[in-house]
């Protein structure tokens, strides 16, 4: 039972994981919260359920809501972002807010407030290992999001466009006077966060076998906790804080009772932002500087 | 008035004071997305008190705001030290966790919600909404409300000409839990049932939402923020299914445009004459 | 006059590698001006940083008054006599000028009489206020809002806002940067006075003329060590003091 629970949360920590590093792009490169990634990660589920129901394959599915979603994210850069790139950080933050409302109105509209299932064919085989059963589905999830992580990986540590990443979220001056254009390098940074939460997205409806309009809220916002955890300064943070916070989660559900969970996650969340806040992978932190 | 007028009067009241608790913290320059928590436990304790344990409504909101005050000030030590966005994400997570516990309380009903409490007239929530608008009023002029200010303006400067800007902050958070308090045991007394979910995310951003486009920069501007998304809605019927994305979009095109929000000092003083004090 | 109002005793201040400070030692009695030169990246504002408690020295004391307050939090050491201005001007952006000068002064009395409006409750804040709000000669833009001012006039609110604390020493960084002849003349004067009424001040300044004519005593810092001090008149002709100088951009 517990390693069948560990399993669970770890289909459920890969999304997290996934989640967590398109909030962890955007806060360590532009240094705000884009609270609008919550429903861009919903928008990627439905357009990948779209495609599933059309039975199109699985990887046109992930594609779609990747698509999707870094497109929508493209335009909250230009329109939400780029305009209020000097203001101080709450601004473009209370801006994503505005996007993740109406994002999250027009799903209501479209597809309606009730869950949508997957057919029951989709569902796929289980297989079983002694007293655990992994659903084909599960190794799927799994699967889809190292392969995704494994790509990030290279793009930020191998290619150009990572190295200019890095250079803007050092010092977005120095990067200008290099020659690193800020703005294109932003535009860059919301669409890969989009189209990793919108991969999410869909992982999370083959996952549940269901989408609904409240899967950001519900499950997005907690990505936020798994970032923080993991380390807001380190993107690979979200590596290890995802699977540790879905099984965390997991466990408690199956043992405390699934009201709980919530207040079990923001309250891991919290106690690292008090004592450990820059995340369980992040530096010493060591006070150089100005003390107030 | 009708039964449905007075109601919806009485939620721009209750929203103000929602509003108003967000604004009393954006004063010192910080954010908070979790201030439904403070509502919940304001709503929770007061019902609690008039339904189970017979205490007249008044002596209840002032011992719920007192409490929620004194909760606030207790998670505001710890709370504080963080700075801008970090701490704008541990309110989103302090607001999440209330919820939870909530859901989780029997003695207040868990999931299934709290009832029984007696239905309160919209005057008696415009006169709690009046004294505190008027508090605030007060405040705006005095010096505590300067110290906010510059906490807000530059904190390490503030520090550096003798400001405490640590009890600054953590005082205008206690203020602003007491106010949200107050506004979640009328939203309690007024609706007359309760269930967690009235007291969720959703319900810290429509606080935020009506400082925002209300006006951000006074206090009145979370009476006009709250009348705005409470009244506007039926004004515009057709656009029913569309209101969110409506606001949405008006908090977008504020912040581009106009990011003090509606209302502000300049244009109250077009509209009120006004005598130039020192 | 016989114990110093401020004290470092062998302070060094580090950054990771870089030593910003070593081994400072130096003192201010009460009642002098006090100036604090050397070329850029000498150190000078680090040691602002250091007394003021913007930064905790890594080794070493700071006495204010005979109390240790090298480990205080900045507000506080700002409460017990020492504030700053600063290089960069930091006013508060949506202050106006009146304001400034109330903002800054200790608060006294119960909660209630700050938290109601000043004009009813604060009378002695209000005419505090004005006596420097006169002393500075800002009275025609009491109402301004700080970001509209000129340069010079900006400097002169910040060392009001200073003054309204009740500082026992004010620490001026730069108090004259990029002001014309008439203006720091203006601001020399009003220093004189506000020493002849009693008051401390410790001075980084760049302008030699202006330091000459200004200081009872001058300290030389170059790669935060101290390597002269003395009368203005024996720093002019320090042969070490020049070659500091010389050697890099004044």
């Amino acid at each position: 039972m517990f390693l069948q629970q560990l399993v669970n949360g770890v289909t459920l920590g890969a999304v997290y994981t996934l989640l967590a590093l398109s909030f962890s792009i955007v806060m360590g490169i532009l240094g705000i919260l884009n609270l609008a990634i919550a429903e861009l990660f919903m928008i990627g589920g439905y357009l990948g359920f779209a495609v599933i129901t059309a039975n199109l394959p699985l990887p046109v599915a992930v594609a779609a809501g990747m698509a999707g979603a870094a497109a929508i994210s493209a335009i909250i850069e230009k329109v939400g972002y780029e305009p209020l790139r000097d203001a101080p950080l709450v601004t473009p933050m209370l801006s994503t807010l505005g996007f993740s409302i109406i994002l999250q109105n027009i799903a209501t509209n479209v597809w309606g407030s009730d869950p949508l299932q997957l057919p029951d064919e989709f569902l796929g085989g289980r297989i079983n290992l002694g007293s655990v059963s992994i659903g084909e589905l599960q190794l799927i999830v799994v699967g889809v999001t190292t392969a995704l992580v494994a790509i990030m990986a290279y793009i930020v540590q191998r290619t150009s466009t990572g190295r200019a990443l890095r250079a803007v979220a050092e010092n977005r001056d120095v990067a200008r006077l290099l020659g690193v254009s800020g703005g294109r390098i932003t535009l860059m940074a919301f669409m890969m966060s989009g189209a990793l939460a919108g991969a999410a997205g869909v992982l999370i409806a083959i996952h549940y076998a269901a989408i609904t309009p409240y899967v950001g809220v519900e499950i997005g916002l907690k990505a936020i906790a798994v970032m923080v955890i993991g380390g807001t300064s380190r993107i690979w943070g979200a590596l290890l804080a995802g699977p540790l916070i879905g099984i965390a989660e997991v466990l408690t559900v199956a043992y405390g009772g699934s009201q709980i969970r919530d207040f079990v996650v923001y309250g891991l969340m919290i106690v690292i932002l008090l004592f450990r806040p820059q995340g369980l992978l992040g530096g010493s932190g060591v006070d150089q500087g100005q003390r107030v | 008035m009708s039964t449905y007028t007075a109601g919806l009067l009485a939620d721009v009241g209750i929203l103000t004071l929602g509003a108003l608790s967000v604004y009393i913290i954006l004063a010192t320059g910080q954010l908070s997305l979790g201030n439904a928590g403070f509502m919940a436990i304001g709503a929770y304790l007061t019902s609690y008190l008039t339904v189970a344990a017979g205490v007249p409504l008044t002596p209840a909101l002032l011992i719920a705001a007192i409490s929620s005050g004194l909760i606030g000030v207790v998670i505001g030590f710890p709370a504080l030290r963080l700075k801008g966005i970090f701490l704008a994400m541990a309110t989103l997570g302090f607001g999440e966790m209330v919820r939870s516990l909530f859901l989780n309380l029997d003695v207040t009903g868990g999931a299934g919600g709290f009832h029984g409490m007696a239905h309160i007239s919209v005057t008696y929530v415009w006169i709690w909404v009046g004294l505190i608008l008027l508090l605030v009023w007060l405040m705006e002029s005095s010096r505590v409300w300067l110290e906010m200010r510059a906490v807000a303006d530059d904190e390490t400067a503030a520090n550096l000409i003798g400001l405490n800007t640590t009890m600054t902050k953590i005082g205008a958070f206690g203020m602003s839990a007491a106010v949200a308090a107050v506004s979640g045991g009328l939203f309690a007394h007024h609706h007359v049932y309760i269930e967690p979910g009235n007291f969720g995310f959703e319900r810290s951003i429509d606080f935020v939402l009506a400082v925002i486009l209300g006006g951000s920069t006074l206090g009145a501007g979370s009476l006009v923020g709250a009348a705005l998304l409470v009244l506007l809605p039926e004004q515009l019927r057709a656009l029913d299914d569309w209101r969110p994305a409506a606001f949405g979009a008006l908090l977008i095109i504020v912040l581009l445009v106009r990011r003090q929000g509606i209302l502000d000092r300049t244009l109250l003083r077009r509209i009120v004459p006004h005598k130039q004090t020192a | 006059m016989s114990k110093p109002l401020l004290q470092l005793s062998d302070v060094t201040k580090s950054f990771g590698g870089i030593k910003a400070l070593s081994g400072l030692s130096c003192e201010v009695r009460q009642g002098q001006i006090v100036g604090v030169i050397g070329p850029n990246g000498a150190g000078k504002t680090t040691l602002f940083n250091v007394i003021t408690g913007a930064y905790r020295a890594n080794s070493g004391n700071v006495y204010l008054d005979q109390q240790p307050i090298t480990h205080w939090r900045p507000y506080r050491i700002a409460r017990a006599g020492a504030v700053r201005t600063f290089q960069n001007i930091r006013l508060f952006s949506s202050m106006t000028v009146w304001e400034h000068l109330l903002v800054a002064q200790p608060g006294q009395g119960s909660l209630w009489r700050r938290v109601l409006p000043t004009r009813w409750t604060d009378g002695a804040a209000i005419a505090r206020a004005e006596e420097v709000l006169e002393f500075f000669g800002l009275k025609e833009v009491r109402h301004q809002s700080a970001r509209s001012l000129s340069y010079g006039t900006q400097r002169k609110v910040e060392m009001a806002r200073a003054l309204t604390a009740n500082p026992k020493m004010l620490l001026l960084d730069e108090p004259v940067a990029g002001m014309n002849h008439d203006e720091a003349e203006e601001i020399r004067h009003l220093m004189l006075r506000l020493r002849d009424g009693g008051l401390t001040i410790l001075l980084i300044e760049h302008d030699m003329s202006f330091v000459m004519n200004l200081c009872d005593y001058l300290y030389v810092l170059d790669f935060g060590v101290l390597i002269a001090k003395g009368l203005p008149r024996e720093i002019q002709s320090d042969p070490i003091v020049m070659d500091a100088y010389l050697g890099k951009e004044a």
